[in-house]
């Protein structure tokens, strides 16, 4: 019998202090496993703030180097592409939240230290978002789905318009009103979340969402998420933001109260669960149980379990689990159901069959 | 141990299970392929090369294969694989060692950002590196191929390793890649060159790789310091002329042809800067290659 594979990513960012004793032939699983899960920067940035980044055997810290720069180089893309987009709607008159990866950077976040980025992510209030299109158009931003269904899609269903990429850099931004899609079954209120949200300091017309609604909005995300090919990136969020906010005091208690108020505390459960059992979270046993579903069977628990702790390895065939593929297919209709009420779904899976068909006969 | 000691049943037994972890400059390479040119082309051009251990660590895990379909036996293909997966698409069969030799120059100019990486041939005498930045035709390949035969040390036909904490070129011996008419200057000009049969009808045109000289390959752990940079430019007829550069516009030669300048931000720059400070700058047109040598050896000479 062969050896289970082994999750390198997970261990080294729960242990990193123990990574410089890591055999060479380990180290080979984890610069691949780290790669294609986009955390080897992270990975980096944990080592160097651990100060053992030097301690590394020289072959895999090349690797590691390398991916740093490239992670800092996005940095101050993304630090530009923020500055364009104020500077566009300024006229518009509307004060812009940073999400996710953005929000991290500009709000000087460890979460920044070592993420990669794909696009910028704000939240707007509804009725400011034909002002904030049409003057993002006007500074040369351009939708990207022109397919009536899609319009469709987005302007009727989802929480965000359709894409809207810069026509010179190429960079992409989503706008939301919302942080879950209009038909989800959750239904958290976004004026709540504007309203405790925090302007940056020295950044007029900016601002990033509460402490606890950043948490939130991290665990939403991912266990809401269809594609799950960045899973174990965005719970590694999850758990520097939380390990950096629960030093506040009070913390714990308030993000449970909040994940209350905002119909929250699904994901806030299996995010605090996952990044627990596989991030060795530091939360303590009465948020653990606070946020836990009540009177919901335990068969139910261990079979999600069975689930996210396949779905959440890393990318790669050195780490996958038996029946690691059917996890993420059974969660990505877990995503659908959860995003769209059943008529809608089933509505919406039949036009992509129809299309990917098309597109197949076309080739 | 080298290539050179596994018998070539050893060396395809290798390939075709656990894979070859084969040392090129600073990067080992575990090559997994059951294709026979592939084995042919390693043995050929390699055999100088180190073989590390499979319990170690290797910098990129790549598969050339045959398609698992029809395309296996009707106009055969290979696919390059990094880590399973397909960076481009695959290739007619008779490129798979042309497309080992790509795919592993993919690997280091988009993953290995700790260099500042230039699409250049960097040679060395007398401790001194000759940077020859060019985009493809401009004869580069030519003239780093006549040198290495004239006694100068190749560090790499195709990417400039530059560490940005050192300013130095780091060494990366490896096949040189003549294309078309180039294949037969080198040929006439340095008969004891080693060459693999010559594959036509490629996306470069008709491609033939030169086996790096094994004395470079032994030196492959000496990086070596700027000397001198050179744009090189072959032209049919034309006399021999090596005239200076302005430094401002070497090194915006060296940014357009660097594959990563871009990432490596203020510190690309100086990079760039502190290198072309310390380097002598020129234009070079050549259309005779024995000339083109002995210009450079005068240069090499006068330093």
């Amino acid at each position: 019998m062969t050896a289970l594979a082994a999750d390198r990513v997970s261990q080294a960012l729960a242990r990193p202090e123990s990574l410089p004793a890591l055999p060479l032939a380990h180290w080979d699983e984890l610069v691949r496993q780290a790669r294609q899960s986009d955390l080897l920067a992270r990975l980096a940035a944990v080592l160097d703030e651990k100060g053992v980044l030097e301690k590394i055997p020289s072959a895999p810290r090349a690797h590691l180097e390398a991916a740093r720069v490239s992670a800092l180089a996005q940095k101050e893309t993304v630090v530009r592409e923020v500055a364009h987009i104020r500077k566009a709607l300024r006229t518009a008159g509307v004060e812009i939240v940073l999400l996710k990866g953005a929000a991290y950077v500009l709000g000087d976040l460890p979460a920044a230290h070592g993420r990669l980025f794909s696009d910028i992510d704000i939240l707007v209030p509804k009725p400011a978002l034909p002002d904030v299109e049409s003057a993002l158009m006007l500074s040369g931003w351009a939708g990207t789905h022109h397919d009536p269904y899609d319009q469709r899609y987005y302007r009727q269903w989802m929480h965000e318009l359709p894409p809207l990429q810069h026509i010179e850099r190429r960079t992409v931004i989503d706008v939301h009103h919302a942080i879950l899609p209009e038909t989800a079954r959750l239904k958290p209120d976004a004026g709540k979340l504007l309203a405790a949200s925090r302007a940056l300091p020295g950044e007029a017309g900016l601002r990033i969402l509460a402490p606890t609604d950043m948490v939130l909005h991290s665990a939403t995300h991912l266990f809401h998420n269809e594609e799950l090919s960045h899973g174990l990136r965005d719970l590694s969020d999850l758990d520097i933001l939380l390990r950096h906010f629960s030093r506040q005091a009070g913390f714990w208690c308030e993000l449970c109260e909040r994940a209350a108020e905002l119909d929250l505390r699904m994901p806030l459960h299996y995010g605090l669960r996952y990044a627990q059992r596989i991030l060795d979270t530091p939360v303590p046993p009465e948020a653990m149980r606070e946020a836990s579903p009540k009177g919901r069977p335990e068969s139910f628990t261990r079979w999600m379990d069975g689930l996210w702790l396949r779905a959440l390895r890393p990318a790669h065939p050195s780490a996958a689990l038996p029946f690691g593929s059917s996890a993420r297919h059974l969660l990505f209709l877990r995503a659908h159901w959860l995003r769209m009420p059943p008529h809608l779904l089933a509505y919406h899976l039949a036009v992509k069959a129809a299309r990917a068909t098309h597109r197949d006969e076309k080739r | 141990m080298i290539v050179d000691d596994l018998s070539s049943q050893d060396l395809s037994q290798c390939l075709a299970g656990p894979g070859l972890r084969l040392r090129t400059g600073p990067f080992v390479a575990a090559i997994r392929s059951r294709l026979p040119a592939v084995a042919q082309g390693i043995a050929l051009h390699y055999g100088a090369h180190p073989v590390e251990g499979a319990d170690g660590f290797a910098d990129f895990h790549v598969q050339l294969a045959a398609p698992r379909n029809l395309r296996r036996w009707l106009h055969p293909q290979v696919f390059f694989r990094l880590d399973g997966e397909s960076p481009f698409k695959p290739l007619p069969a008779d490129q798979a060692f042309p497309m080992l030799e790509w795919g592993l120059n993919w690997c280091i100019s988009n993953l290995c950002h700790q260099y500042l990486t230039i699409h250049a041939a960097v040679v060395e005498k007398s401790g001194k590196a000759l940077i020859l930045p060019a985009p493809p035709g401009s004869g580069k390949s030519t003239l780093c191929a006549g040198l290495i035969h004239r006694g100068w040390r190749l560090l790499s036909d195709e990417l400039a390793l530059i560490d940005p904490a050192s300013g130095q070129l780091t060494p990366l011996p490896r096949p040189v890649s003549l294309k078309n008419e180039s294949i037969e200057v080198i040929r006439r000009f340095a008969p004891a060159a080693v060459f693999n049969p010559a594959v036509h009808d490629t996306t470069k045109g008709t491609v033939a790789h030169a086996r790096p000289p094994a004395a470079s390959v032994r030196r492959a752990d000496e990086p070596a310091r700027p000397g001198w940079v050179v744009l090189p430019r072959f032209s049919s007829g034309a006399q021999t002329r090596l005239t200076p550069l302005p430094k401002a516009r070497a090194l915006m030669q060296l940014a357009d042809n660097a594959f990563n300048y871009g990432l490596h931000g203020d510190r690309g720059f100086e990079t760039l800067a502190g290198l072309i400070e310390n380097a002598g700058c020129y234009e070079f047109t050549y259309s005779r290659l024995e000339e083109a040598v002995e210009v450079f050896d005068e240069l090499a000479g006068r330093a």
